[in-house]
């Protein structure tokens, strides 16, 4: 009984750290075959369109509402004090420090890392990858290394854009609807935002995040199992793993970053 | 060297379960070698090994002089530049029309112009018969229309080996007539040389140069498509004839049924 149980966890120790080595591997494989993208940068062109234009609509809108709420709430707080002139640096510093870079990276990985995933499950199912392998052509190279790069520079454009709508947002509910002075909401974001603690961390951020959800779609399609079943489970870790993800190297660059 | 090919003394097991175990196959330049056998016989393992895209446990494959196991990475996609492989459900790329598969592999490795890709690729196409079916994409051409773009896709650098996986499994007899006659007279033209495994005996006697019998990892047979034909070995003569009974068993091995149902023991 108890010999059984400490088989069973050895065994899945053992799986669990082999594929943290094998992820590792792919990881550095990847990035040593990237340079030569450089001949061919349509490739990474061609997936930054299909992965960052396709995510482009979910995140304004979602970004658009984010900053109305934001300015809602931060309205209905800061009149508590009589600081409501304040609403504008309120959703300024919310949206470039946390929530631009973490609901950005939580909406591409539901709209783009789950397709990913999918996308290169079904040609590993399709044993297209294999046939590329037996062209002499290295599937880690031409599949996995040029959406990896799109995810790293799509994620921190689609990052700017949310964070930018969210203020557009934010302007419509604290100036137009609720009619708080218009000089005092954009002098009080232009004199509290710091462009280098501020926009430039919250832009680190969204990189850091672009790199990791969108090698964990990409090893999560390409090391499932060429079934259905695994396909789709594949996609649904990659939700999972990447919003933890998120959440914990959201933490660590906050404390990083902000600590004084 | 007279074989493009040479097996000796394979090996090849997934964890405890063997798949081939001792085998020894030559694959003359110019030739069409069939390996043929049930299924689970070990056949597509063969193709991977060739291939070099698992390793064995024992024993050695060579292709044109070069042992395939010991290659490093970058020597063994050089060495895969002289094959083309047809997957059993032709692999193609879903996402490209059936143009840019077969030009997918000339872009990969050539500088050539766009207009000479241009060339190349519609020649390879009329040789499989799907010229006009360019623009067309993988989802919107049939199972056997997609095995001959895959083909086509193949010998588009001119290997000196190809390599079929099952290319009659679920066709028609038409295409699957058209595909055996492609496979011989693509070999003759292009003077390379094939490996087919398959388990289709009549459209594979009536190509191949050579046929080898698989059956549990083992060479049991080989020899000429016409010695095959009257040989008496039991598994060669069930298989060829189709007979339902023999070697081969028709229930998967394990308990009785009559254990399965308990009646020896209400007996």
């Amino acid at each position: 009984m108890i010999g059984n149980w400490l088989e069973r966890l050895g065994a899945w120790v053992r799986d669990y750290v082999e594929s943290i080595g094998y992820g590792t591997r792919t990881f550095f494989t990847m990035l040593g075959v990237s340079p030569g993208l450089l001949r061919r940068p349509r490739l990474i062109v061609e997936q930054l369109h299909f992965i960052g234009n396709h995510s482009l609509l979910v995140i304004s809108l979602s970004g658009l509402f984010v900053g109305m709420v934001l300015g809602l709430q931060g309205y209905y707080t800061l009149t508590k004090y009589g600081s409501e002139q304040a609403v504008g640096l309120l959703v300024a510093l919310g949206l470039t420090r946390e929530l631009g870079p973490v609901i950005t990276a939580l909406l591409f990985a539901g709209r783009a890392g789950t397709s990913l995933t999918a996308e290169i499950g079904l040609m590993k199912a399709g044993e297209q990858l294999s046939a590329m392998e037996m062209m002499a052509v290295n599937p880690i190279q031409r599949v996995l290394a040029p959406r990896f790069w799109a995810g790293v520079l799509a994620v921190p454009v689609l990052a700017s854009i949310f964070t930018a709508v969210g203020i557009f947002g934010g302007y419509i509910v604290a100036v137009k609807l609720i009619g708080i002075d218009e000089g005092a909401f954009w002098s009080q974001m232009q004199g509290g935002v710091d462009v280098w603690k501020d926009v430039f961390n919250g832009f680190i951020k969204s990189v850091v995040f672009g790199i990791a959800i969108t090698f964990i779609a990409l090893y999560q399609g390409y090391e499932a199992r060429p079934t259905p079943e695994d396909v789709a489970g594949a996609t649904t870790r990659t939700v999972v793993i990447s919003s933890l993800m998120i959440w914990w190297l959201d933490f660590m660059l906050t404390a990083l970053m902000f600590s004084k | 060297m007279p074989n493009l090919v040479e097996i000796r003394d394979l090996h090849f097991a997934y964890g405890k379960r063997s798949i081939l175990s001792g085998l020894d196959m030559d694959f003359p330049r110019g030739k069409v070698v069939a390996v043929m056998g049930g299924s689970g016989s070990g056949k597509t393992t063969v193709l991977r090994l060739i291939g070099g895209q698992i390793r064995p446990q024992k024993g050695q494959v060579s292709v044109d002089g070069q042992i395939v196991h010991k290659l490093k990475t970058d020597d063994l996609y050089l060495l895969r530049r002289k094959m083309g492989m047809l997957f059993q459900h032709g692999a193609l790329f879903t996402d490209l029309t059936v143009y840019e598969n077969v030009a997918f592999p000339l872009r990969e490795h050539t500088d050539l112009p766009e207009e000479l890709i241009r060339d190349l690729v519609l020649m390879k196409l009329h040789a499989v018969g799907l010229r006009n079916a360019a623009k067309l994409k993988p989802a919107e051409i049939s199972g056997g229309m997609a095995r001959r773009v895959a083909l086509a896709r193949s010998i588009a650098l001119d290997p000196q080996l190809i390599m079929y996986d099952e290319p009659f499994a679920g066709l028609d007899p038409i295409s699957m007539g058209v595909t055996a006659n492609l496979i011989r007279n693509l070999n003759d033209a292009l003077g390379s040389t094939t490996v087919l495994v398959s388990h289709d005996v009549k459209e594979s006697f009536h190509i191949a140069d050579y046929v080898y019998f698989l059956s549990q990892g083992k060479i049991v047979a080989h020899g000429t498509p016409a010695e095959m034909q009257v040989s008496t070995d039991p598994y060669v003569k069930q298989f060829v004839h189709a007979e339902a009974d023999g070697p081969v068993p028709f229930h998967y091995p394990g308990k009785s049924l009559a254990a399965d149902l308990g009646l020896g023991e209400r007996a």
